[in-house]
Order: C-alpha cells, then structure tokens, then sequence
C-alpha cells in the first residue's frame, strides 16, 4: 500500500484515539457534575440523610471521610517518609534497596479489596479494634504507603547531589543534612505526594467495608473506635442498595458530584504546585 | 546537651535505626497480609463438608455410605430422587429435616427440653427406608436401624476445581471457586482486549505525534482517568453504561461481562497508556534516525522499529493493566450482575473473585466456612497479583539489559 496513505490512516486513527479518551473523561465527568450540582447545596453539605436516604444531606459521610483521611495520614504519611529517606539517604545502592523498591511495587499492586480483608483479620479482630475509624485509617494508611513513598524518592532524587555534599562540607552530620538542607527543598514535591495520597484514600471504598464503614448513623462518631459513615460507601449503598434506589438517585448524584470534586481539587493543586516548582 | 559530641553521634545511629526500620515497612506489611490472609483461609479445609454440628442420617438397610457434597446438594434440592442414582434399589428418596420432626409431634411429645427427640427421630428413621434425614448432632437418633453418613473435611480439589459457588447452601455448602475464578479472568481479558489497542494507540500519539500542546491536555486528562474512584466508575457504569449496553445488544438485563469489562478497560488505560508510552520514549534516537535515513516513512518506522524495540515495556504494560483489572472490586460489584456461573458469552452475567468478597463478607459469621473460603478466595488474588508484579518487574528487567 501507498506508504503516505497509511501513513495518513494510522496517524488519524490515533489521533482519534486521544481525542476519545479526551472525550470519555468529558461524558463521566460531565455527567456526574451536569446531575450532581442540581442537588449539592448548603443544605446538602450540612444536614443527615432523611427517610431512608432519600432526602436530606450527606454531611455525616463528609466528616466520615475527612476523619479517615486525617487518620490515615497521621499514620502513612510519616512513616512514608521515613521510609523513602531511609532508601534514598541510607541505604546506598545494594540488593536491600532494590528489594525494598519490589516490595514497595508489590504492595502498590495488591488490590484495595485484600487490604480490607487484611485490615478485617488483624485490626478488627486480632487487636480488637472492632469495626472503627482506627481500624479504618490504619487499612487505608497501609494502601496509601506505596504512593507516599514513591513520590517523596522522586522528591529526593530531585534534590541535587551539591546541596547534600555542600552541607557536608561545612561539617554538618547526615542527619543535620537531611533535616535542613534535603527534606527543605524536597518538601513541595513531597507535599505533592501526600495530596494525591489524600485524593486516593478519599474515594477508596473496598478497604473501608469490612472496617469502619456504617450503613448509616444518627450521629457523629465521638471517638475513634467508633464506626463512621464515609462518601465512597454512601455513594455505593445509594446506588445498589437504599430501601428505594430510584428516590435516593439524586442523592448518588449528589455524593457523587462531592467525591468527584475532592478528587478534582486534590489532582489540580498537586499538578498545579508541579507545574510552580518545574518553573523554579 | 546539643554540643555534646557523644550524644549526638548516639541520637545519628538511633535516627538510623528508627529509619531503617521504617524502610522494612513494605515488607513487614506484605508479610503480614500475607501471614494473616492464609491464617484465616487455610482453616476451611479443617470444615467438615456438611453444615458444622450436624449429621446425614439413613435407615441401616441402606447401603450408602458417604455422599459428596454435590450429591447431598442435589439430594436436598431434588434434583437426585432416587436411590437408584446413588447406586441402590428404586426408592424414590425421602427428605427429613428437622423442622419436619415438629409438624408431626406436638411439642409436648418431644419433652420440655427436646430430652425425647432422639427417640422419636430414630422411630422416624426406623420406619422409612428410604429416608435420608439432615439432624443437627445434639440430637442424633440412635438404635439398630439407624446409620450416620461418613463425613469429611471439604476437600481442596473440591474448592479449587469446584463448578458451583453456592457458600450459603444447606446442608452442604459448595466451595467451587472455579466459576469465579474464571468470571475475573474472563471479565479482565475482554477489558484488556478492549484497552490495549486503545492504549497503545493513544501512547504512540503522546511518545511521536502529539505537540507541547496536546500533551498539556492529554497528560492531566490520563491522570484524572486514574484518580476517579471506583466507586464513581462502578455508579457511571450502573447508571449509564448499562442501559446503553442493554439498548445496543437488546438484552434483558445490562448488567453483563461486557460491562464490566468496559468499565475496566477504562479504569486500565491510564496505566496501559503511561507504561507503554515510557517504554516508546525509551527507544534510542538512532535507531529512529537510522530507520528513517533509510527512506522509511514515520509510520513505518514506529512500527518497524520504535514497536519492536519497546516490545518489554509494552508487554509490562499489559500484565500491569490485567493487574489492575483483576483487583478491581467496586465498579465490577455494581456493574456485572454478578451470578456465580461460568460465563459463556459477554452478554452473561459474572461474578469476580473481588467482588464476591466484598458482596459476601460482611453477612459471613466470624470464624465460619464461609468466611474462611472468602479469605481463602483473598488468598488467591493476592497470588494472582503477586505472580502479575513479578513478572511485570522481570519484563522491565530485561528491557534494561538490552539498552545497557
């Protein structure tokens, strides 16, 4: 055949192509924040769901949810970190840091619902937290670690080898080094991590259904082992199980519009201070 | 205290400890998964094959020994009613169970604290031949004529190789994981089949053609793709992948394996896409310079040669992709209709091995079979995954001893 003409053929077929994936981005979003912003209001953020969910507001779910986010955080978040200071600081360039790189790998590929069965088997019954917030930060700390500690190695990885040695120099020890000269400049990018890590544990719902989630709750959990209700879980009780599926649909529209735009935010702010720091 | 020399250098190794230790987490938590996952699921085998605490019982005279638990299954379920079948006379088979034993006593014949229930059960039992009576063991019938089925613990082979998942029956639940296993690999494929050349396709686009431009739209719209939550997927699904599913193929229901594989092929592409987009870029200059000296157009030379050479990293992309469809749980629950039976066409409904867990779990009771095969079906993913990430790591390996 005509080396131009398919040439021409392939080329516009993947053009096509980038163009539909463009275009399936637009039809969910666009469809999720079309249905949802006719629902979401004041009223909505702010009140308890009302008979039988079919009316009222999802505001127990959002402080579910921001509760686990917290809890996850506190937990991951810093134990991430070290754990990515330890393989790029300390541990030199042996088999012990590409054996922990796999097992980072490994652990970032088992799926949520494993984690929430893990979560289930220890947590809540092995150490007797019950079904609780505790238990439920804890699993989703735990899915969370992967990414955390990835995107803090790249952060220090972009910190050049000039600053660490020119501290050095001074006669500043390791530590004295990593704690004023690395962890500053690296931390924007590691900030950047740990709100992707937020938009990820938001939306997670497979390892919350065996460890904290609730169906639904009168009133706000009070410690942290007590359930509490979350946003993914309530979208997905509102889609396949309410006492009336069809009258809780714009309250699914509505939750769904709410996850959508943490997510939304999550991802613009961190590609946003990307995009600030690749012009630094 | 801050200038004391000792104690600094003793608070540097504590740091590095504590550091170190940190740097294990990984493993610790995979070993931990991995430790507590086969520690619940590896107890189903000690169940035994029928309902636990209860007992299959036949008059003496019946030569029958053992039934498996399919066998029981289709006995209490009628679909066996014979004896004939089962390999004795031709007496149609008569069910007994223990509710029956209170619409023809009164409670005052079975005494204030059931104390003459065996009694009557072996009277029962004694009286009909070709009786076949499922009795919880706290009240086991004795006497001549009275004989208890052997039961055994619920074989591995049974779970393993097993054609019908039905946790829940009585007396004999069915532990065959085949139907779900096969469900996820069927549901996966199909998505992959749909994701690849889509992928690949649009990798290409962003590795040679796309300008500074259209790569600032595309890169945060494939990141986007990758960060909407299950959840919202499954619903999108649900609400209207579904219904166009159904309208298009003219079904009866839209909840099939197609569905489901859609949604996933969409949930896959970002990894599809960024993974083998890398492993083009990779491709060396020269070989593209080299290829188009030659006179070969651009196409030609992307897939003469830019393909070919990023082949490891493609094939990585894949295994990853399959990855990510095979754990997925939340979208494939809501949108495959979930029916436990091998799938024979896209338009059957499928149940995934992730989404019997999560559908399944929290009405098993703490401790029970069921609960214990769910753990064990946990097991089995985290192997599949597992075996998926090795072989992903080893693929990309290779790739790296050729460019050295």
């Amino acid at each position: 055949m005509n080396k131009k003409l398919s040439q021409q053929i392939a080329f516009s077929i993947f053009r096509i192509f980038g163009i539909l994936v463009v275009l399936i981005l637009m039809s969910i979003l666009g469809f999720i924040i079309y249905n949802g912003i006719q629902v979401v209001n004041w009223e909505f953020l702010s009140t308890y769901p009302e008979e039988g969910m079919t009316s009222g507001g999802i505001f127990p779910a959002i402080v579910g949810t921001f509760y686990l986010i917290i809890g996850s955080m506190l937990f991951a978040f810093p134990l991430g970190v070290m754990s990515a200071i330890y393989t790029n600081e300390y541990a030199g360039n042996g088999w012990v840091v590409n054996f922990i790189r796999m097992m980072t790998n490994n652990l970032a590929s088992i799926p949520s619902i494993v984690f929430g069965l893990f979560g289930m088997s220890l947590f809540v019954t092995q150490l007797k937290f019950g079904d609780s917030i505790l238990a439920g930060s804890l699993t989703l700390g735990l899915l969370a670690l992967p990414l955390i500690i990835r995107t803090t190695e790249e952060a220090l990885k972009a910190v050049p080898d000039t600053y660490r040695t020119g501290s050095l120099a001074l006669g500043a020890t390791k530590l004295q080094t990593i704690k004023r000269v690395v962890l500053p400049s690296a931390l924007p990018n590691i900030l950047t991590g740990l709100i992707l890590s937020i938009g990820r544990v938001s939306g997670e719902t497979a390892p919350i259904l065996f460890t904290v989630a609730a169906y639904f709750l009168p009133q706000l959990p009070s410690s942290i082992f007590d359930q509490a209700m979350a946003l993914p879980y309530h979208l997905y009780v509102l889609a396949t199980s309410g006492t009336d599926i069809e009258a809780a649909r714009p309250m699914a529209y509505g939750t769904a519009f709410v996850l959508i735009v943490i997510v939304l935010i999550m991802n613009l702010t961190a590609s946003f201070l990307r995009r600030k720091l690749e012009k630094q | 205290m801050k200038h004391n020399p000792f104690i600094r250098k003793m608070l540097e190794k504590i740091t590095e400890q504590i550091l170190r230790l940190s740097g294990a987490i990984t493993s610790i938590t995979i070993l931990f998964i991995c430790f507590f996952l086969f520690k619940e699921g590896i107890h189903l085998f000690n169940n035994p094959d029928i309902e636990k605490g209860y007992g299959l019982y036949v008059h003496s005279r019946n030569p029958t020994i053992q039934l498996s638990p399919e066998q029981t299954k289709k006995v209490f379920d009628g679909e066996l009613d014979n004896w004939k079948e089962l390999g004795w006379d031709d007496k149609n088979i008569s069910l007994f169970r223990i509710d029956d034993a209170f619409e023809i006593h009164s409670e005052k014949d079975l005494g204030e604290n059931y104390e003459l229930l065996p009694q009557k059960l072996s009277e029962i039992i004694s009286n009909d031949e070709s009786i076949i009576a499922f009795l919880p063991k706290k009240y086991a019938p004795s006497g001549a004529s009275v004989k208890e089925l052997i039961s055994e613990n619920i074989k591995i082979g049974d779970y393993f190789l097993g054609k019908e998942w039905l946790p829940t029956a009585t007396p004999a639940p069915l532990f065959g994981v085949l139907p779900l296993v096969l469900g996820t690999l069927f549901v996966s494929i199909i998505a992959l089949l749909i994701a690849l050349p889509l992928g690949l396709g649009v990798a290409i686009y962003l590795a040679e053609l796309a300008g500074e431009k259209q790569r600032r739209l595309l890169k945060p719209v494939i990141e986007l793709l990758a960060g909407i939550p299950s959840v919202v997927y499954g619903f999108f699904g649900l609400v209207v992948l579904a219904p166009i599913v159904q309208k298009a193929f003219g079904i009866p229901v839209g909840e099939t394996a197609l569905t489901g594989s859609l949604i996933l092929a969409i949930m896959a592409l970002p990894t599809i896409i960024s993974v083998s987009e890398d492993a083009l870029r990779n491709t060396p200059r020269e070989m593209r310079e080299a290829s188009l000296a030659l006179g070969a157009s651009q196409w030609q030379t992307i897939y003469r040669v830019v393909i070919p050479y990023a082949k490891s990293g493609i094939s990585a992309a894949v295994v990853l992709g399959i990855g990510r469809a095979i754990g997925e749980t939340m979208a494939v629950l809501m949108v495959t209709g979930n029916a436990a039976l091998i799938p024979h066409s896209v338009f059957d409904s499928v149940r995934t091995i992730p989404a019997t867990i999560a559908a399944e779990l929290g009405e098993a009771p703490l401790g029970s079979a069921h609960y214990q095969s769910l753990f064990l079906l946990g097991c089995i993913l985290f192997v599949f995954t597992m075996i998926i990430s090795i072989v992903a790591e080893i693929i990309s390996k290779k790739k790296n001893y050729k460019t050295h």
